[in-house]
């Protein structure tokens, strides 16, 4: 195979602490955002960007902001959703309230808006663990859903708290294809997600990481628990944040707060487990996992039934893919507990030797 | 050995901690010299870790003083005690079992890294440098301690000698003044003890490390520290050089049990 290290010589720190050290990595990865600037946007149809490629990249975004605050620095959380929320009306309001304010200036106030909720609701972590965290976060998840319903001003007295965005004005030129939004989202997320692998590899990562595997010693070697714990929930809502914002604002259009619910959260959790806890990467893996397997069960069962001739009713079929995608789940637990990004760690270093097995 | 002991740098005075109705330590008094190998010992529940707690500000004794280069310490947290260049290793291993060799000792030297969480996230300006520029320190640590061939492992993977030796890197990262040993050979066959016993020795005599150490071997304690602190059941029972305490009565009844 191709995929060698042999004969790649690091002589410097610099070039060993590279994001991918591996030539062939740094060449893949260059071929994947070449596709996706601009071979996808000239081959790709309408449907899949607005119905596959936006809320892929949206819910990665958001996966990276859950797995930041779960997978980096271990602090459970069951309100990714609600955050999102106060993105998407912090982006709306900001909009609506401050005359002609970018559209980007309003993503980024969206998220420190968000990561300032986020702050406040990560204060109970000075204190609890685990799954007592868990249900803290919970109370995030339902206050900030109820207040959003409850506080008219927030969506500009709209009948229950729906919010209609407005108008995507990008340096004086409105955005309404799905392509344009498609490459808004995409500049965003890789953007978001550059700084988010920047900061886990850094001494803030290793912050981060410290408290998760074992807090006495963090403290001990001098890591200050309180604003390490405090910055990761800052950063995982700023995330979560201006995920949702695009979601207002690039997917839907049109979003109610009780759409920001705690399935949706528990769809972002799912993500992390799927694809990687404490793996950037792998949370684009697990976003298009729970995203697109449903879409594709949905295309091959009927497809399978047919060949089949089997008498499939579109509830059966229904039924099947959700039973297929909880089947699926529950393999990759089983078979991988670190998810798909130990898969491909895996498969990479499996690759490395191959055809040798040592 | 030819190395020179200092003056006092830590002076504690009648250290008493209870937790709840259980008096853990009981008027304590005893000192640390700069450049010297201090040794605690005693048997299992004496106070040892309860002792080395209390120097690095874990725990807060409701009793006694406690002087750090002549000056007066007041009740810290555990993160202060590292800016004060006390940097310690656990009884049981306590890595980051999530990182890898290098990760860990890089995160030893966290206290000296200035760069912001902005800066990190941008690669911008102090982030790169100050990376690199520790990197290059804790390769030396890497070097000093033989584990070069595991910097790029998770510690998870590693056997439990080499975990103890990567926990003693991330504490050496720190470049501390003060190194606070708990039991740093307990578990280990008789060539690991060898290895670490060589390490111990080379910090103390190469960066006049000051060296205070939990340890049961007596012969390993006997051998290396300068002088010895004996507790049994949170009370001072003997203090002095290495052949003064092996001939205390109190200690051989105590430690070395009444039938000797």
């Amino acid at each position: 195979m191709l995929y060698r290290e042999a004969g790649q010589f690091k002589t410097t720190y610099a070039a060993d602490q590279q994001i991918f050290p591996i030539r062939q990595d740094r060449i893949g990865i260059i071929a994947l955002l070449v596709v996706a600037f601009i071979g996808v946007p000239l081959f790709a149809s309408e449907y899949w960007f607005s119905a596959i490629l936006i809320p892929f990249l949206i819910f990665a975004l958001a996966a990276i902001g859950l797995n930041v605050l779960t997978g980096y620095a271990g602090q459970l959380s069951l309100g990714s959703a609600a955050f999102m929320a106060v993105g998407a009306y912090a982006a709306y309001n900001f909009q609506l309230r401050i005359e002609g304010i970018p559209i980007l200036v309003s993503f980024v106030l969206a998220g420190l808006t968000a990561a300032g909720v986020g702050i406040l609701f990560g204060l109970p972590s000075l204190r609890i663990k685990g799954f007592y965290l868990a249900v803290a976060t919970l109370a995030a998840q339902f206050f900030i859903v109820w207040c959003l319903t409850k506080f008219p001003w927030l969506s500009n007295n709209s009948s229950s708290g729906v919010i209609s965005t407005q108008k995507l004005i990008f340096f004086g030129h409105e955005l309404t294809t799905p392509v344009e939004k498609y490459l808004l989202v995409l500049s965003v997320v890789v953007v978001l997600a550059l700084a988010a692998k920047n900061m886990v590899r850094s001494s803030t990562g290793r912050a981060w990481m410290a408290v998760r595997d074992m807090d006495v010693a963090a403290s001990v070697i001098g890591i200050k628990l309180m604003p390490t714990k405090l910055l990761a929930f800052a950063v995982s809502s700023f995330y979560c944040g201006v995920a949702g914002a695009m979601y207002a604002f690039c997917y839907l259009g049109s979003v109610e707060p009780d759409g920001f619910s705690l399935e949706m959260s528990f769809k972002i959790l799912f993500m992390i487990i799927i694809g990687g806890v404490g793996s950037i990467m792998g949370s684009f893996l697990g976003a298009a996992f729970i995203l697109l397997l449903p879409i594709f069960l949905d295309v091959a069962l009927p497809f399978v039934a047919d060949l089949f001739g089997l008498p499939f009713a579109s509830a059966t079929v229904s039924h099947i893919q959700i039973t297929v995608f909880g089947a699926l789940i529950m393999f990759f637990l089983i078979v991988e507990p670190h998810g798909l990004a130990r898969l491909w760690q895996i498969a990479k270093e499996k690759l490395r030797l191959w055809p040798f097995p040592h | 050995m030819s190395k020179k002991i200092g003056d006092v740098i830590l002076d504690l005075q009648n250290i008493s901690l209870r937790f709840g109705g259980v008096k853990a330590l009981t008027d304590i008094s005893f000192d640390v010299r700069e450049h010297e190998i201090r040794a605690i010992i005693g048997p299992n529940g004496a106070g040892k870790s309860s002792m080395l707690n209390v120097i690095n500000g874990v725990y807060h004794p409701q009793e006694g003083r406690i002087f750090w280069h002549g000056q007066e310490r007041k009740n810290m947290e555990p993160h202060m005690a590292a800016q004060q260049n006390i940097a310690r290793t656990f009884q049981n291993i306590a890595l980051f079992k999530g990182m890898t060799v290098l990760d860990n000792i890089m995160t030893g030297r966290i206290t000296k890294m200035k760069a912001n969480f902005i800066e990190h996230a941008l690669w911008f300006g102090r982030a790169k440098k100050e990376e690199l520029e520790h990197r290059k320190k804790v390769e030396e640590v890497i070097d000093f301690l033989e584990i070069q061939h595991i910097r790029k492992t998770p510690v998870n993977r590693l056997p439990y000698g080499l975990q103890k030796r990567v926990e003693l890197g991330r504490a050496l990262a720190a470049e501390p003044s003060m190194l606070l040993l708990d039991e740093p050979m307990a578990g280990m066959n008789v060539e690991e003890k060898q290895d670490m016993c060589r390490f111990i020795l080379d910090v103390n005599d190469q960066f006049g490390t000051t060296i205070v150490l939990i340890e049961h071997d007596m012969g390993v304690v006997m051998d290396i520290s300068d002088r010895v602190v004996v507790l049994d059941y949170g009370k001072k029972i003997g203090d002095g050089e290495p052949d003064e305490v092996k001939n205390n009565e109190d200690v051989i009844k105590a430690y070395l049990g009444a039938g000797h």
